[in-house]
């Protein structure tokens, strides 16, 4: 339709994404909580933006990791960055921490839902407020909300939560728990098309939250059965 | 040109469960799973599906979580409005009455939950009331819902109303009745893949709420 001009269609919403980040991964470890995620941001099956943080510091104690929709996740982001101010301009001494943030935008998609206009994301919100217990809490484009030790949104919810099922520990260091986040995305950038191989972790430990800088992951493509020729003519590499 | 979609988005998901209530003469039995699954992934292992609305009244519901979050968080808030108001805890019988309205206020556009209202009643009395997701409602002496109701109902028809039995038994007591929602549900928990994890039993008597847990398989 040319600009200028009007649709006489019924509203259309939004009903499909269109960049989609995939896997985030959270788990909570001894001192606190952490989220990873790759940096990789697809136009459908294109490796579309390959630089772009998934992962988003809210007020002073939160850490919001977005899987699904790009757009929708930094619309999120500016309002809850809306939300952090206004809660620090009543100087009252007191903050939102991660319960809060999570609670939020658990009503947030609820009622985006509700309302036939979706925010096209799987959250994971985690964060911890000084000595507080850590809190990790998933939340998606339906509403459904619930907290847990691990969690994992897209592919990961596949490949990633049978590693953490059988590694995850809740006396972990943080070492361990970056270790292990890692191998999840890593299992995911093998498999998934839509994951990178570039990542980035975030901690929260109770002082505040710190997103890391954007890592490359080690990953090796030569095993035989990768390599060794399968077909009779022997003219083909790869098997899978 | 738009790319063919190849899924079209609903509103709606089913995160499965199951629960089930007996009423007893002066006591009621709740019992439900705490897994929350989609499809055949599972959400978590460990999220309640009943909350306690008053001190002898609590609510199950299975279907979708977050229509059941948000069931819950406004059945709480109208739990402290009408303290407010009335300055005492509404009956089970006035919250049974308020859920089927609240369900049917949105007869539209539906919560897709299915609930298990139960309760000790004015007269003292074990009170269970089953509800469909757009607000009809009964009082009935037991019932179940959710994914594994089919094969719960079966086992509470013969063993509490004990339809087409031919042999005498007595009547189940309270521990009887605990232990036979335990059984009932660890047993559904093989069939349906949607049943498991942990199961959570809420005994309500004239002692208030007293909750406890049992294992359920994790497969």
């Amino acid at each position: 339709m040319a600009p200028g001009q009007y649709s006489m269609d019924a509203k259309q919403h939004t009903m499909s994404p269109v960049v989609t980040g995939a896997t985030v991964i959270g788990m909570k470890y001894k001192d606190g909580v952490i989220l990873a995620a790759d940096t990789l941001a697809s136009y459908g099956n294109e490796a579309r933006y390959k630089d772009v943080c998934r992962l988003k510091k809210i007020g002073d104690h939160t850490l919001l990791g977005a899987g699904g929709e790009i757009s929708d996740f930094q619309y999120l982001g500016d309002l809850l960055d809306e939300m952090a101010d206004e809660d620090w301009l009543h100087e009252d001494g007191c903050s939102m921490g991660p319960k809060e943030y999570s609670s939020y935008i658990g009503r947030v998609m609820y009622n985006r839902r509700s309302k036939f206009n979706p925010l096209y994301n799987q959250f994971i919100v985690v964060g911890k407020k000084q000595d507080q217990a850590p809190h990790l809490m998933y939340v998606d484009h339906q509403g459904t909300a619930f907290e847990e030790d691990f969690v994992a949104t897209g592919f990961g919810m596949h490949l990633g939560i049978p590693l953490l099922r059988n590694n995850w520990k809740p006396d972990m260091s943080l070492d361990e728990a970056k270790a292990l986040a890692t191998k999840c995305l890593e299992v995911c950038f093998y498999r998934d098309c839509k994951a990178y191989c570039k990542i980035q972790i975030g901690v929260c430990a109770g002082a505040g939250v710190e997103i890391g800088p954007p890592t490359p992951i080690n990953h090796f493509w030569g095993h035989t059965a990768w390599t060794e020729n399968r077909l009779e003519d022997g003219d083909s590499t790869g098997t899978w | 040109m738009q790319a063919p979609t190849e899924h079209r988005w609903s509103p709606y998901a089913d995160n499965g469960g199951t629960c089930m209530g007996v009423a007893g003469e002066d006591f009621v039995v709740v019992a439900a799973d705490t897994r929350l699954s989609q499809g055949y992934s599972i959400h978590t292992r460990d999220c309640s599906k009943v909350t306690q609305l008053t001190d002898k009244c609590v609510i199950a519901s299975c279907g979708m979580k977050a229509d059941a979050i948000t069931l819950h968080k406004h059945l709480k808030a109208r739990m402290v409005m009408y303290e407010h108001q009335h300055r005492k805890q509404p009956s089970v019988t006035a919250i049974a009455q308020m859920l089927a309205t609240t369900l049917y206020y949105k007869r539209f556009f539906p919560y897709y939950t299915f609930n298990v209202l139960c309760g000790i009643d004015d007269e003292g009395k074990g009170a269970v009331y089953h509800y469909d997701a757009i607000g009809s409602f009964e009082r009935v002496p037991y019932t179940t819902s959710g994914s594994g109701s089919s094969l719960v109902m079966s086992v509470l028809d013969a063993q509490i109303a004990k339809g087409n039995q031919t042999i005498d038994t007595p009547a189940l007591d309270k521990r009887g009745i605990v232990e036979l929602c335990k059984d009932v549900l660890s047993s559904v928990g093989e069939r349906d893949i949607h049943t498991g994890d942990y199961g959570e039993i809420f005994l309500i008597d004239a002692a208030g709420v007293s909750p406890t847990r049992f294992d359920l398989k994790l497969d």
